[in-house]
């Protein structure tokens, strides 16, 4: 018999993220670079070890390879543990035949077994795409504290926001009375964050009640929280005060990081008492040339910089040569602006090159219509060929020719 | 390349007195270097990049620090169920009247730690200290050594000899060392020995065996000079870079000639240089900072000037700040106004505000660690 835990988390890590455009196409989107040497997964991961929840099960879907290999046995979160630790869970066959994750609370049932193993008393649903440093055990002390079944950590976001997200009403006692689904017209500015504290007991016999129910969605938010708040059980939400952000669009993924810069942003990744790991490529200290011109950015070990930096983030071993300007953008490992490039306003995901001359790019100063402006988008492996310009929004996932003279 | 067969030995004291600043609270092999490692990484990167995966580190004293950074040998992959590093401190044989254990001179130290390298079983063993900076290409030096029929390969330099002591200059014939000398010497161009040294191990038994039942001491003097006729003891070339570290100074201008040019040959892609992770944030540069020709490290936050330095991790340097010509280590704090010029900084290092530093680049100014200026 094994040993028993308090706390075991599940981290739904399955999900395409497809408003990433060209970013997700070969990579799930936790595994989606940020922060200059980040991956969005790292954040929730790390939040788990901070928070003392040392048994994690990873649910993986679409295009894992990328993450799968990342995680490993877990040893960058020290994650490699001889009971608990990290674990992968892939969809799986089985004598009554297979099944893809139909929905997150799917995800969740078809690996009953995995948390029976631990047979914790609680169990954590986290999202793998979001960027925020949370203490997952004060929310589990509040859940204990209120005996609730299920605790929902909550956020409150500006109103003109609110229609994006599941809102919720509460009491003064933090019990939640009403639940409501990205409404047009928002009543509450209270948003779900993806974050739940379930007690496993209750939580396994409503997926399995759920499962057998038709026509059910499979999904937490659509289908088994609201089951459970019909039946009457103890609801609660644990209200979030620091820095979330659902990075799921380009725009959103681009502002999250420069949001780094941003000194009144209350994102502190320097913290000793809350390190956010990562796994990290092994460069040596970034060079700075004397004809670099760096201010307001970050920049990752093993970059060489001869050209103009910013209001940037570059993540490791980006080549910047002289002459070359990158501001307003987000250059992922190994990119290599060329002399005399231009990148503003763009995400450049990994090994491109972008020649000399060419121009990445559109500043919204420069565009009439503002409705046409927005980031621009390389794609990994893509050469931008001498001169060759990117307009704003573009996404370009191949080799694009420059005019060759 | 045979590299499975050969045992890595890493000497971590060897010269310590020479930089007695820098190893007053550590090992030679645990001083820090270009910004994010420390001396021990090149050498055992270097090893670990051809292959070798069992490697013993010789250690004295002060080895606290040292083995705080080597840990399991993780971030090296060095933590095996077979094989990995082993940390081999003194070890006293009862009744050899080796007072405390500690040992004196490189036979001693060889010999205290005889049982490992016998019971390894590997054919070959490479020796090393960690005085020497290098990207080197070990399984070169080895296939090398295995191919030349060699009973001993010492690599070496040609250039200015170190002011080490014991250290071996020598004349070849062909690749054959034929005269051997110990002391100083004023010629600006000797072959210098880089104390990277390949033997087989069976011969290595033989030799120190024989070494201490003579009651003799001195490596160089006692079992290389004396045994240049009856073995092949042969002399690898490096032309790649390799620097000596041999006083402050020396260790200054190599820091020095990283950021005028020679990280490049040093951080050489193919060969990646480990060390212990941190999990810091990338540099952050503030507006109005001003860093050039400089290497820094990730947890840097920099709002003031940065001219031809070398800045550790967590190094801040506050607004109007300006540090020029300086090595900077690990978490020390600039603050504002403070003018740093020519200086080694420690870790930890606090300047006040408004503080003047200032040494001469041929006499760099030395603070201490945790020490508040």
């Amino acid at each position: 018999m094994a040993k028993k835990i308090e706390c075991l988390a599940m981290l739904l890590a399955g999900g395409q993220g497809s408003r990433l455009g060209i970013l997700t196409k070969n990579i799930a989107k936790p595994a989606v670079p940020y922060g200059g040497k980040y991956r969005i997964i790292d954040f929730p991961l790390s939040n788990c070890i901070n928070s003392g929840i040392e048994t994690v099960g990873v649910l993986t879907q679409y295009q894992p390879l990328e993450l799968n290999d990342y995680i490993g046995n877990g040893a960058a979160w020290d994650l490699d543990r001889i009971y608990g630790g990290v674990h992968i869970l892939s969809p799986y066959q089985q004598i009554k035949g297979t099944q893809w994750y139909k929905g997150t609370a799917n995800a969740i049932y078809q690996n009953i077994n995995f948390i029976d193993r631990y047979n914790p008393e609680y169990v954590a649903v986290l999202s793998g795409d979001h960027i925020y440093k949370m203490d997952y055990a004060k929310m589990l002390k509040f859940h204990k504290e209120k005996e609730a079944a299920c605790t929902i950590a909550m956020l409150e976001v500006p109103w003109e926001e609110a229609s994006r997200f599941g809102l919720m009403f509460v009491n003064d006692d933090g019990a939640i009375t009403e639940f409501e689904e990205k409404p047009k017209n928002p009543r509450s500015n209270k948003a779900s964050m993806g974050v739940y504290i379930f007690t496993w007991k209750k939580l396994r016999q409503y997926l399995i009640d759920d499962e057998a129910k038709e026509g059910s969605g499979n999904d937490f938010g659509h289908d088994v929280i609201p089951a459970m708040h019909e039946a009457g059980e103890r609801m609660f939400a644990y209200q979030f005060d620091g820095y979330w952000k659902d990075v799921g669009t380009i725009e959103s993924l681009w502002e999250a990081n420069l949001d780094l810069l941003n000194p009144k942003v209350d994102l502190d990744l320097s913290d000793n008492s809350w390190k956010i790991y990562s796994k990290t490529a092994d460069a040596p200290p970034h060079y700075i040339s004397n004809k670099a011109k760096v201010e307001n950015s970050m920049i990752s070990e093993g970059c060489e910089i001869e050209g103009d930096i910013d209001y940037s983030v570059l993540f490791s071993n980006v080549t910047v040569e002289e002459g070359a300007t990158v501001r307003y953008s987000i250059v992922m490992p190994g990119t290599v602006v060329k002399k005399g490039a231009v990148v503003e306003y763009a995400i450049v995901a990994e090994n491109a090159v972008i020649e000399g001359g060419a121009h990445v790019g559109e500043s919204p100063e420069t565009i009439a219509n503002l409705e046409d402006w927005g980031i621009a988008v390389i794609g990994e492996k893509v050469t931008i060929g001498n001169g060759a310009k990117v307009a704003a929004k573009a996404m370009v996932d191949e080799d694009l020719k420059g005019d060759e003279q | 390349m045979k590299a499975s067969s050969v045992l890595g030995i890493i000497f971590s004291n060897t010269y310590d007195e020479n930089i007695s600043e820098l190893t007053s609270v550590r090992t030679m092999g645990s001083v820090p270097f270009a910004g994010r490692y420390r001396l021990i990484d090149f050498i055992l990167s270097d090893m670990v990049n051809c292959g070798i995966s069992k490697v013993g580190i010789s250690t004295k004293s002060n080895y606290q620090s040292l083995m705080d950074h080597l840990g399991s040998g993780k971030p090296w992959d060095l933590s095996r169920k077979r094989e990995g590093i082993t940390l081999l401190p003194p070890f006293s044989l009862i009744g050899k009247g080796n007072a405390g254990g500690m040992f004196s001179g490189r036979i001693d130290a060889i010999a205290n730690m005889m049982n490992y390298i016998s019971r390894g079983g590997k054919e070959y063993v490479i020796f090393a200290d960690c005085n020497v900076v290098c990207n080197l290409d070990y399984g070169k030096i080895i296939d090398d050594h295995i191919e030349s029929g060699a009973d001993i390969t010492i690599a070496y330099k040609r250039g200015v000899r170190p002011k080490l002591s014991n250290l071996m200059t020598f004349e070849l014939e062909g690749d054959k060392i034929v005269k051997l000398e110990t002391a100083d010497t004023k010629d600006t161009a000797v072959n210098y020995s880089l104390n990277i040294l390949v033997i087989r191990r069976v011969l290595l038994e033989r030799l120190i065996d024989g070494a201490v039942s003579m009651g003799y001491t001195s490596f160089e003097r006692d079992i290389i000079a004396r045994n240049l006729d009856s073995l092949y003891i042969r002399g690898h070339k490096v032309e790649e870079y390799a620097m000596t570290i041999d006083s402050l100074q020396s260790y200054y201008d190599i820091s020095m000639g990283l950021v005028n040019g020679s990280y490049k040959e040093l951080f050489n892609r193919e060969r990646t240089i480990y060390t212990k992770v941190r999990d810091d944030v990338p540099a952050v540069y503030g507006i109005c900072s001003k860093a050039g020709n400089s290497l820094i490290a990730d947890g840097c936050i920099i709002k003031g000037t940065v001219e031809n330095s070398i800045l550790f991790r967590g190094v801040y340097v506050a607004e109007g700040a300006v540090v020029k010509d300086s090595v900077i280590m690990q978490d020390t704090y600039i603050s504002q106004g403070s003018k740093i010029n020519c200086a080694i900084l420690d870790k930890e290092v606090v300047v006040k505000p408004n503080r003047e530093l200032s040494g001469a680049p041929t006499y760099p100014l030395y603070i201490g660690k945790n020490i508040t200026v």
